[in-house]
């Protein structure tokens, strides 16, 4: 496997691992976008307005069907309205179950997010006259952020490792190198595959990681310096008055 | 001025919260609804700034009926202040406060600039704005939900229970200081409470609500302890409302007499000759009391030597001259020696009363006041402190 990898044609040649690290990488960000898309601002719906979870309920039941059975039924079903020429025969059955698969996380997290925030909170937001949209942007987004991110990050994780099926219906991918692999009797390359995949889900995680540090507020994340919170003189500007005796 | 006109609420399952409300909120004053929990005080309240709608009846802003101006407009501006301050976690003190003008559109500059201004107004420190609200006690959070709700400078304020999540000692300081800030600004204020003394000291006039939404009394504080318009109101007032009423009535002039105070290192032998029944006053080089020194036991411990803080007996409490009857009398019973402790404006000695010349003083005031006897309450009306 090491050998494999470290054959540096196997790296650059046409259908060699750069190119099918680009197509994996495509594959995964075009489902995660297109599921952050739907299920973010449903989940910001769901969670603001308190009505409408059982869509949540419906989108985890989804989670349960077998990825490659419904790879092959949905291909079957699209195949005869597909006509031309291209990959959308094999992408869109792809994507549709990536989205699938990246969906119920989000939206489950980012509802939960929600609901989470301090009532009190959003009652004076409300109270200050904030409009319904203005309550959901600036207040209920902003404190919803990190469970957000946790769904965000936890779909990408799943998207990248099962964005390897598109191989199965004859895309590229990674999952080329472990279908190919398989096929062959090559283990080195298959093996390989397996790896490359593990190492593109934590090296996106890291990068998602990253992108949430930078964009929850402090005030949410509770990452505050030290000096702050400790030995703080004006920790005491609440203390008792002193009391006239006599 | 608030006017509510025959307001009520009917919850869907039939619970009536409010029952045809007719109260009116004065403008520049502090109204305070005060009952039991489920009296619908506070769906009253937010009848106001409707983030509860009525299900019948009216209520006016001055001349306008709330039900023909759009909520979001309505609510920009009412400042409204809630019990845990509903601080926005994510945003700094400085953000929080700038909300409402942000959401009116007004300069970001300018409404910084305010911001600071109300921090120091509401004592905080102005290098409190870059915090968060989680690096805050439970008392500056409510500091800055009173800067937030004071931001945008609305004329009327609604306040649900704002010092009611906070200790003792800071919410004493929080009413004290609230009221300084009313003084100077004179808002139009509805306040909401479930805590009777709180809302005594706080209203200039103070609803009663009865479970089921009736208004039992409204009625200054000095005539809700003197004259409680049912057995109700009675009831909620409290046992001790004799006591309390004395908080409304100024002693005046009492009859201060000469106590032969000594000074803190003073020598025993002084401390001594001076004492009357067993106790002596001690004070500081500004004739400021310190505390009561007990002189029948100082021989034992320590015959010589000059007297010192640590030995003073520090349980009475300072009424100035100005004192209410409540202040007075106070003084005198929790004086060690019986001799209740009264000083200037400056907290230097004038000298000291006792509970009887205390006592003769309020039955005089009885007698000569048309009943009920608090008919000579000040204009100010609410206690003032003794410091």
């Amino acid at each position: 496997m090491i050998a494999w990898l470290n054959d540096p044609g196997n790296w650059t040649a046409p259908g060699g691992i750069f190119d099918q690290l680009w197509s994996h990488l495509q594959y995964a960000l075009i489902a995660l976008v297109v599921a952050a898309a739907l299920a973010l601002p449903v989940g910001l719906l769901i969670g603001h307005a308190g009505r409408g979870r059982w869509l949540v309920t419906v989108a985890n039941a989804v989670r349960a069907l077998p990825v490659v059975g419904l790879l092959i039924l949905l291909y079957v079903m699209l195949a005869p309205h597909i006509h031309g020429r291209g990959d959308t025969v094999y992408l869109l059955p792809t994507e549709i179950v990536l989205i699938l698969l990246a969906i119920p996380p989000i939206l489950a997290s980012t509802v939960a997010g929600v609901e989470n925030v301090d009532p009190a909170v959003r009652d004076a937001a409300a109270g200050m006259g904030m409009r319904g949209g203005q309550v959901v942007r600036r207040v209920e987004l902003p404190n919803a952020l990190p469970l957000v991110f946790s769904g965000v990050r936890s779909a990408t994780l799943q998207v990248i490792a099962t964005a390897t099926v598109a191989a199965y219906l004859g895309l590229g991918g990674l999952g080329r190198f472990v279908y190919d692999g398989q096929a062959s009797q090559n283990f080195a390359e298959r093996d390989a595959g397996a790896l490359l995949v593990a190492l593109l889900a934590v090296a996106a995680d890291l990068v998602l990681a990253l992108a949430q540090r930078y964009t929850v507020s402090r005030g949410v994340s509770g990452r505050f310096p030290r000096r702050t919170l400790v030995g703080d003189p004006v920790a005491t500007a609440d203390a008792p008055p002193s009391t006239h005796t006599a | 001025m608030i006017r509510f006109e025959s307001v009520s609420k009917k919850y869907p399952d039939g619970t009536l919260a409010v029952d045809r409300l007719e109260l009116v909120a004065p403008s520049g004053e502090i109204t305070v609804l005060v009952g039991p929990s489920g009296c619908g005080k506070t769906t009253s309240l937010r009848m106001i700034n409707r983030m509860i709608e009525p299900t019948s009846g009216r209520i006016w802003l001055d001349d306008r009926d709330t039900a023909t101006v759009p909520t979001h407009e309505l609510r920009r501006g009412i400042g409204y202040v809630i019990q845990h301050a509903g601080l926005f976690p994510h945003r700094t003190v400085v953000d929080n406060i700038t909300t409402v003008p942000e959401l009116l559109g007004t300069d970001k500059k300018q409404a910084r600039r305010r911001a600071l201004e109300l921090m120091e107004r509401v004592g905080l420190p102005a290098h409190f704005a870059k915090r968060y609200p989680a690096q805050l006690s439970g008392g500056q959070q409510q500091r800055v939900g009173v800067a937030r709700a004071l931001a945008a400078d609305p004329p009327v304020m609604l306040m649900d229970e704002p010092f009611s999540a906070v200790d003792p000692v800071v919410r004493a300081q929080l009413q004290n200081e609230f009221l300084r800030l009313q003084g100077e600004l004179g808002k139009t204020i509805v306040f909401v409470t479930h805590d009777i003394d709180e809302a005594i000291k706080l209203g200039d006039r103070v609803a009663v609500l009865q479970v089921g939404g009736h208004l039992a009394q409204l009625a200054p504080p000095a005539e809700l302890l003197s004259d409680p318009a049912d057995t109700f109101v009675a009831g909620f007032v409290g046992r001790d409302r004799g006591y309390r009423a004395l908080g409304f009535a100024e002693a005046g002039l009492l009859p201060v007499r000469k106590e032969h105070a000594v000074r803190l290192g003073s020598g025993r032998g002084e401390a001594h000759d001076a004492a009357e029944d067993g106790w002596v006053l001690v004070t500081d080089a500004e004739d400021r009391p310190q505390g009561w020194l007990r002189t029948d036991r100082l021989a034992e411990a320590e015959p010589t030597g000059p007297v010192t803080a640590p030995e003073l007996n520090l349980g009475g409490t300072l009424a100035s001259e100005t004192a209410t009857l409540r202040e007075a009398l106070d003084s005198a019973l929790s004086s060690p020696s019986g001799r209740g402790v009264i000083v200037d404006g400056a907290g230097r000695l004038l000298g000291t009363v006792t509970a009887s010349e205390v006592l003769t003083r309020i039955e005089q005031q009885r007698a000569a006041a048309d009943p009920p006897f608090t008919g000579d309450v000040g204009p100010g009306g609410a206690e003032s402190e003794a410091s």
